[in-house]
């Protein structure tokens, strides 16, 4: 009898397993549209009485494991991080590791920073970089600040350098 | 066992290492064949011959201790064989060595000549030629993940390590065009790591390299210098270089003298026009998952872009 109720168990956790949803990899990205969201408020603090319209955007790579991945691939090969530090950790540049961005850290402010450039060094990448990649960078540069899911994110960097005896000496 | 070998085979050896990996191939496969052939034959013996019960006399244990002995005898020979093959090309010959790196990428591979000076050295991808006659050693190491550097008409396999520098060294005895392939799973597009080896008699590789070291080609007609233009200013220049012009970044492969050689995408797809507007325009398609996004490029711009890219001899 143990044993039985112990084989439906075994099977009733398989049947859970079913439930799991793959992460779809979306390697074709669609063709969009040249963007910007330059109507998006960078902080709060608005002149006057009147609150902006708050622009709804959605970065449609939020949550996405690959994408943030893909994200991290880019920011390196695309040497954001001579300015920006390896991890986003700020150097020249300011860290990226913060939640509260100079130009503001909502999805759609991380966009036009990227897309537009910014004073003081920030090249605009936007004619450079296919729609997709740069929603890619968005999504990982919101990681470092642990603002996507914690879910997709990896607990440590695919890239750990490693190094041998000798080049430690 | 040349009848059947294609461009890439180990039954076809072009040079020294691949022909004594044959040999020991060869040396291996008749001394399993006759085994073979003897087992089957004293098992079917055994069959005809119907014998009541069993036998234990002084000649079946002779017999038995002989196979024994015999087995281990030829074991222990084939282990020694395959020994001194393997240390017979251990040691990288010291004098007239080309010396040659590799960067294995997912899924392509970077190919340096490091031995002229700095503004003169040569990088290529996916395409490695070498003159005929001469030791070339190998420098191998990974961008991102292992890869395995495999030509069988040439040598054996070795893998390529991040943060590592394996060397390997093979060289060509005769002319000719092999094909080598990326030798342990690396992702997605493993099987579309392609490469060529191309073996050329030293004036012809000499020609080669003297092209590969001048700086791309400049345009000479309206259409190329517009294609130029194209490049300069769109996508393409964030991650390809052609050397003499603005485009220096190193995430894809040098399109320095792209029209030079055979084939595009790592061993993909041969180098023609319509291949090449494929390509730029949607790789995703052709090999799904490599780092080339697709590109939106105006029909008025595509042409003209094709015809600086095919220029770059």
């Amino acid at each position: 009898m143990k044993h039985v109720a112990a084989g439906l168990c075994v099977c009733a956790a398989l049947l859970l397993v079913t439930g799991c949803k793959r992460e779809q990899r979306q390697l074709r990205a669609e063709p969009a549209e040249r963007a910007t969201f330059a109507a998006a408020p960078e902080s709060p603090i608005v002149p006057g009485g009147k609150v902006p319209v708050k622009v709804e955007v959605r970065n449609p790579y939020e949550g996405d494991a690959y994408a943030i991945a893909e994200g991290e691939k880019l920011f390196s090969s695309y040497n954001c991080g001579t300015c920006h530090a390896a991890h986003g950790g700020g150097g020249m540049g300011p860290p990226l590791t913060s939640k509260n961005l100079t130009y503001g850290s909502e999805p759609e402010n991380i966009f036009d920073t990227i897309q537009k450039g910014r004073p003081k060094g920030m090249p605009a990448w936007g004619g450079r970089l296919p729609e997709y990649q740069i929603w890619q960078l968005v999504a990982y540069v919101r990681s470092l600040s642990g603002q996507e899911p914690m879910s997709a994110t990896p607990g440590r960097s695919d890239d750990i350098e490693y190094k041998t005896k000798a080049q430690l000496k | 066992m040349k009848w059947f070998a294609g461009a890439q085979s180990v039954l076809d050896p072009a040079g020294p290492q691949a022909g004594r990996i044959h040999g020991l191939f060869e040396v291996f496969l008749w001394v399993a064949i006759i085994v073979w052939v003897l087992t089957v034959g004293a098992m079917l013996i055994a069959f005809w011959k119907k014998h009541g019960g069993e036998r234990h006399d002084d000649t079946t244990k002779r017999v038995v201790t002989a196979c024994g002995v015999i087995t281990v005898a030829v074991l222990l020979a084939l282990l020694v064989a395959s020994a001194v093959t393997g240390s017979a090309f251990a040691t990288v010959p010291s004098n007239n060595v080309m010396n040659i790196e590799i960067r294995g990428h997912q899924w392509w591979w970077e190919v340096h000549y490091p031995d002229y000076i700095p503004h003169e050295r040569v990088t290529t991808a996916n395409e490695i030629h070498i003159p005929v006659g001469r030791p070339v050693r190998f420098k191998l190491t990974s961008d991102d993940v292992i890869h395995s550097f495999w030509a069988p008409n040439l040598s054996g396999k070795l893998d390529l390590f991040p943060n590592r520098v394996n060397e390997a060294w093979f060289e060509a005895d005769r002319p000719g065009m092999w094909r080598g392939q990326c030798a342990e799973f690396c992702g997605l597009q493993h099987a579309n790591m392609a490469f060529w080896v191309i073996a050329e008699p030293p004036d012809k590789f000499n020609e080669w390299i003297e092209n590969q070291r001048k700086p791309g080609v400049m345009p000479s007609t309206p259409d190329q210098a517009h294609g130029q233009e194209v490049f300069l200013n769109g996508p393409c220049v964030v991650c390809h270089t052609i050397r003499g012009t603005n485009a220096l970044a190193s995430v894809g492969p040098d399109l320095t003298h792209l029209a030079s050689r055979h084939t595009i995408a790592a061993g993909t797809l041969a180098l023609d026009r319509g291949n090449l507007a494929g390509w730029v325009t949607d790789a995703q398609r052709i090999k799904p998952g490599n780092r080339m996004p697709p590109v939106n490029v105006p029909s008025k711009d595509l042409e003209p872009l094709l015809a600086y890219l095919e220029s770059l001899k």
